[in-house]
């Protein structure tokens, strides 16, 4: 009941090209995560979709049907803002319950929904409140019910976590897959934290400047990237990116290779090289190499190491997960 | 705030500088009222001691309650201050939050042409202004005077309120949009409420001046239906004689009004300040 189709959605501020033509299908149910470099779009892709800014051209399909000149309130979408934007003269319950009043629902249904809402987001205690009485977390938890009392097709987030400490975003990241398990509703969301994108998403939508560099399952994005935009994007820390003819290779203009699919030893291995700096994380240890084939190479192993800096040791690469990159920085279609 | 109190010297100097400047600001009108209750022999004699049990008298209210229609004065003066507010507060905070809130073609420049009533002063155009009213039959109106404040104060009431607007979040504009408010409601429900503190200080900025404004009352309303507070004291400073017990009583009767006006945006102000959280 919540499907999503766009296509070759372009929207330009004056002459400054925002979004460049994205086509992209989401299946009703389906939780999507948008990813992307700070300024390449996102936000605006999201009120595009729920209608609060207009297309230059393209067409916005919620549900198989155009929403082009419907506003905002009849498209079937809820939104969840980064700054929760709670009405602050409101009490909790009735931000919550705005939307519907506004429909014209009547008390009862309202108050039901609201209800119901409440108690999946444990703000029974809340609702009399006002927003200045709640905490970062409540006020957020608030935006999320106020969204779910709509019963919308699409649910929408722009960043709804960033603005919570690590522990609650932790918290407030369970709770948001447990909704989408629970309801089955489609969402959208977009985010700059990668973990959330890995843990939640069906599906990852990798922008860049405007444009789609590629959509895929987190695995699908982690194991082959379309090109190297994606591969240093996913993944954390990013991945060695290695010229090729400094290793002699001709089947490829740049080899990638995962800092965790490098393995470390003192007595032998394919790259000679010194350690620069170490970062002991306890259940990972990062180590910084200076090769003399590669340069610059950051290594993450498992557990904890005893290397210091000015270590001479060996990297050996996993041959079976390194990618390969043709000169316009596609991947290159086979993968040994 | 700590390193202030660790400094009682700087705070007693501070202190001292606002008490001085008070003292100064409130000099005049002390003294205004200090003298209205006097005879006007101790007036002239000792204008600096209180009214004591040989110099007090009431006889400047006394004259000014018998002569003239100063209750009507009083009356034209409030109601050309009281609507003159509001339509600058209307017409201003709306298009403020156009201005603001609307990607248009000339925006900017529109904006611009607003604010330039900030720098070009009204009067300047008082001959063009009074042909205009003649014209239109709004001589000795005081819809006149209402039009003409309207005028002079919504520039700055422009200029203030668009800074203000830019700062409410957008995200809370485009939550209302979601839940279906019309952009009427988002802007009586959401954004008035959270520039409440600027419509006060706009408030304040506009009211004292329409208050004490003896140019436009003289010049477009001096018949004695429309007369202002201000224009009726006139009549007590003669050209050879100036009754000035009937003087400064009117002048302290013209000071109650906007005090009482004052402290009801004031009280806005402060509420404003302290209860204005968005996030
Ligand atoms: N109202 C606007 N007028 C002009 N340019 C705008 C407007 N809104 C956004 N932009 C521009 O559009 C581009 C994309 O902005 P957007 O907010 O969608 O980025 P984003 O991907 O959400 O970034 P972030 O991750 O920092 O939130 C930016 O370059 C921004 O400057
Ligand atoms: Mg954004």
């Amino acid at each position: 009941m919540g499907s999503l189709q766009l296509k070759s959605i372009r929207k330009a501020f004056g002459t400054h090209d925002v979004l460049k033509g994205i086509d992209l299908d989401v299946q009703d149910g389906e939780f999507v995560i948008f990813v992307g470099p700070s300024g390449c779009g996102k936000s605006t892709l999201l009120r595009t979709i729920a209608g609060l800014e207009d297309v230059s051209s393209g067409s916005i399909r919620i549900d198989g049907q155009e929403v082009a000149g419907i506003p905002p309130a009849k498209r079937g979408i809820a939104m969840v803002f980064q700054s929760y934007a709670l009405y602050p003269h409101l009490t909790v319950k009735d931000n919550m319950g705005l939307g519907l009043k506004q429909a014209g629902t009547e008390k009862a249904e309202i108050d039901t929904r609201v209800a119901k809402a409440s108690g999946m987001l444990s703000l029974d205690p809340y609702l009399a409140r006002r927003p200045a009485e709640l905490s970062g977390g409540q006020r957020q938890r608030v935006a999320i019910g106020r969204a779910i009392v709509r019963e919308p097709k699409l649910f929408l987030f722009d960043e709804p976590l960033s603005n919570l400490d690590a522990a609650l975003r932790v918290q407030t990241r369970l709770e948001i897959a447990a909704l989408h398990r629970r309801l089955k509703a489609t969402m959208i969301y977009v985010t700059h934290d990668q973990v959330e994108a890995m843990t939640l998403a069906d599906k990852i939508v990798v922008l860049n400047s405007g444009a789609i560099e590629q959509v895929g399952s987190p695995m699908e994005l982690y194991n082959k990237p379309a090109n190297i935009f994606v591969a240093g994007f996913i993944g954390s820390p990013q991945m060695n990116f290695i010229p090729a003819e400094k290793l002699d290779d001709t089947s490829a203009k740049t080899l990638g290779i995962r800092p965790e699919h490098i393995s470390l030893s003192r007595d032998s291995g394919d790259w000679k090289g010194k350690v620069v700096h170490v970062e002991h994380l306890g259940a990972d240890t990062i180590v910084y190499l200076e090769t003399e084939v590669t340069g610059l190479l950051t290594v993450r192993l498992f557990g904890e190491h005893a290397y210091k800096p000015d270590d001479v040791v060996f990297a050996t690469p996993d041959r079976e997960r390194l990618h390969r990159f043709d000169s316009d920085d596609r991947a290159v279609a086979v993968h040994p | 705030m700590s390193k202030a109190r660790s400094a009682p010297l700087r705070t007693a100097l501070i202190h001292l500088a606002l008490i001085s400047y008070t003292l100064v600001a409130l000099f005049p009108v002390f003294l205004t009222l200090v003298n209205s209750f006097k005879n006007r022999n101790a007036i002239f004699r000792e204008p600096m001691s209180l009214p004591g049990p040989s110099t007090f008298s009431l006889i400047g209210y006394e004259t000014v309650i018998a002569q003239g229609d100063f209750l009507g004065y009083f009356q034209n003066s409030l109601i050309v201050t009281v609507v003159s507010i509001a339509l600058v507060l209307l017409f201003g905070a709306m298009a403020a939050f156009a201005l603001s809130e609307y990607r248009f073609r000339g925006n900017t420049l529109l904006g611009l042409y607003l604010a330039l009533g900030i720098m070009i002063p009204i009067r300047l155009g008082t001959v063009a202004i009074l042909q205009g009213m003649v014209a239109a039959g709004l001589v000795n109106t005081l819809t006149s005077l209402i039009l003409v404040y309207t005028a002079q104060g919504l520039p700055l009431a422009i200029f203030i309120l668009s800074e203000f607007m830019r700062t409410v979040s957008d995200d809370l504009k485009n939550a209302g949009r979601i839940d279906g408010l019309s952009e009427y409601s988002i802007f009586f429900r959401l954004v008035l409420p959270l520039v409440r503190p600027a419509m006060a200080t706009v408030a304040v900025f506009t009211m004292i001046p329409i208050w004490n404004d003896l140019w436009f009352p003289l010049i477009l309303a001096p018949g004695e239906e429309t007369k202002t507070v201000t224009l009726g004291a006139q009549m007590f400073i003669g050209q050879f004689v100036t009754n000035w017990n009937a003087v400064l009583s009117a002048l302290s009767l013209a000071i109650l009004p906007v005090m009482v006006l004052y402290v009801i945006f004031s009280r806005q102000l402060i509420r404003g300040i302290t209860s204005g959280a968005v996030k």
